[in-house]
């Protein structure tokens, strides 16, 4: 194994520059290092001018999400020595505008997430006194999957579609929406079916597939998104053949 | 670096990269992706031959004679071989794609994925070997 890594980063600094540039620093090589490691070796020895978002080192909270040699990763679960001895290349995530460095702007995301209604919807609400509402292992286990998503936006990085229509609501907003359609204690799925089945809804979706093989926590957005298409289609074909029947 | 940078105070000058025309050669999956959208044209094509054929039996057997013979000829048959390796190409990504789109529960746990895909292709053998019986036979 070699000793040191050549780590090249994506540079933006827009006081200075008007379009992205790399940066090339040379960095200790070490087995357990993972390249969030790398990047804050980079921040506090070579360059403190290098600006990317970081805080669990964990892999719980989601905001370390970048593109390393291409492909979207959370950097603080990636090994140098996956790559090593060939070089490594950190860009910011995809499609996303970039604000500095590796530094990318998620208020898209952050409009369409409150669109679906990510929250338990009742037609009545039972008053606290008589309790919460219950649920058994078996009824969590049908949406826990789904419940996993720490919102990295690595999945929305790796949609096409995302890139080429970015009104399309996206992987993680559509498999969220499905944990709270398969929450028992729910009772709002027409109302997100109806968002959702919308121009920018499940139809944008023409199964690539690379959201859930990105997605470090093993969600599913694409599986969603196809049960929620097959969903959206029974209720049209019910509509169509028994008019009085759905509602 | 360009010529006359500017930068406004207090808001962020967002760099917006384009996709590029390319993106689809960028990995695998993009590439068979793309595919898959542009040979479901021949998904179409085979359905056409398909009414058209259906048209010709309905005006009668000189018709579909005709039909039969416009079939034979080697623009058809290479188109018609393209074609149906699409179509393959098609049904067999569609049966491994089920599996992400149903979800079935027997007793509480999750039917496995092999046995979605699997009954597909069963249920495909069972109905080629009925179309092949019925015209064989007959
Ligand atoms: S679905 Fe997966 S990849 Fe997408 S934001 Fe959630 S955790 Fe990240
Ligand atoms: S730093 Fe929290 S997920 Fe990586």
């Amino acid at each position: 194994m070699p000793s040191t890594v050549a780590l090249t980063v994506a540079r933006y600094r827009p006081e200075r520059e008007s379009e992205p540039t790399f940066q090339t620093y040379e960095i200790p090589f070490r087995k357990d290092w993972v390249v969030l490691d790398a990047l804050n070796h980079v921040k506090d020895e070579l360059d403190g001018s290098l600006s990317f978002r970081w805080s669990c080192r964990m892999g719980v909270c989601g905001s370390c999400g970048m593109k390393v040699n291409g492909t979207p990763k959370l950097t603080c679960a990636t090994f140098l020595s996956d790559y090593v001895p060939a070089p490594i290349r950190v860009e910011p995530l995809d499609y996303f505008p970039v604000v500095r460095d590796l530094v990318v702007d998620l208020t898209d995301f952050m409009r369409k997430l409150k669109q679906v209604k990510p929250w338990i919807i009742r037609t009545e609400e039972k008053p606290p006194a008589e309790g919460e509402y219950l649920q058994t292992p078996d009824q969590l286990d049908t949406y826990k999957q789904f419940s996993m998503c720490i919102n990295c936006m690595l999945c929305y990085s790796a949609c096409p579609i995302y890139g080429l229509e970015p009104s399309f609501i996206g992987p993680a907003a559509i498999a969220l929406a499905q944990r709270y359609n398969m929450d028992s204690r729910d009772e709002g799925a027409a109302e997100r079916l109806k968002i959702l089945s919308e121009h920018d809804g499940i139809w944008q979706c023409t199964f690539v597939g690379e959201c859930t093989k990105v997605c470090p926590k093993h969600v599913d957005p694409a599986g969603a998104i196809q049960q929620y298409k097959l969903t959206g289609a029974t209720r049209w074909v019910k509509s169509l053949l028994l008019p009085w029947g759905t509602r | 670096m360009s010529a006359e940078p500017h930068y406004t105070l207090y808001h962020p000058r967002w760099y917006r990269r384009r996709v590029s025309v390319w993106w689809w050669l960028q990995n695998r999956s993009y590439t068979w992706f793309v595919l898959r959208e542009l040979t479901s044209v021949f998904v179409a094509f085979f359905a056409v031959v398909y009414l058209w054929q259906l048209r010709a039996l309905a005006q009668g057997p000189e018709a579909y004679g005709l039909f039969l013979l416009r079939l034979k000829t080697p623009l058809f048959l290479a188109l018609d071989t393209v074609a149906f390796l699409f179509v393959l190409f098609h049904a067999i990504t569609w049966f491994h794609l089920t599996p992400k789109a149903m979800v079935f529960q027997v007793r509480g746990k999750r039917v496995p994925d092999w046995v979605i895909v699997g009954s597909n292709y069963a249920a495909w053998l069972v109905l080629s070997g009925a179309v092949a019986f019925t015209l064989l036979r007959g």
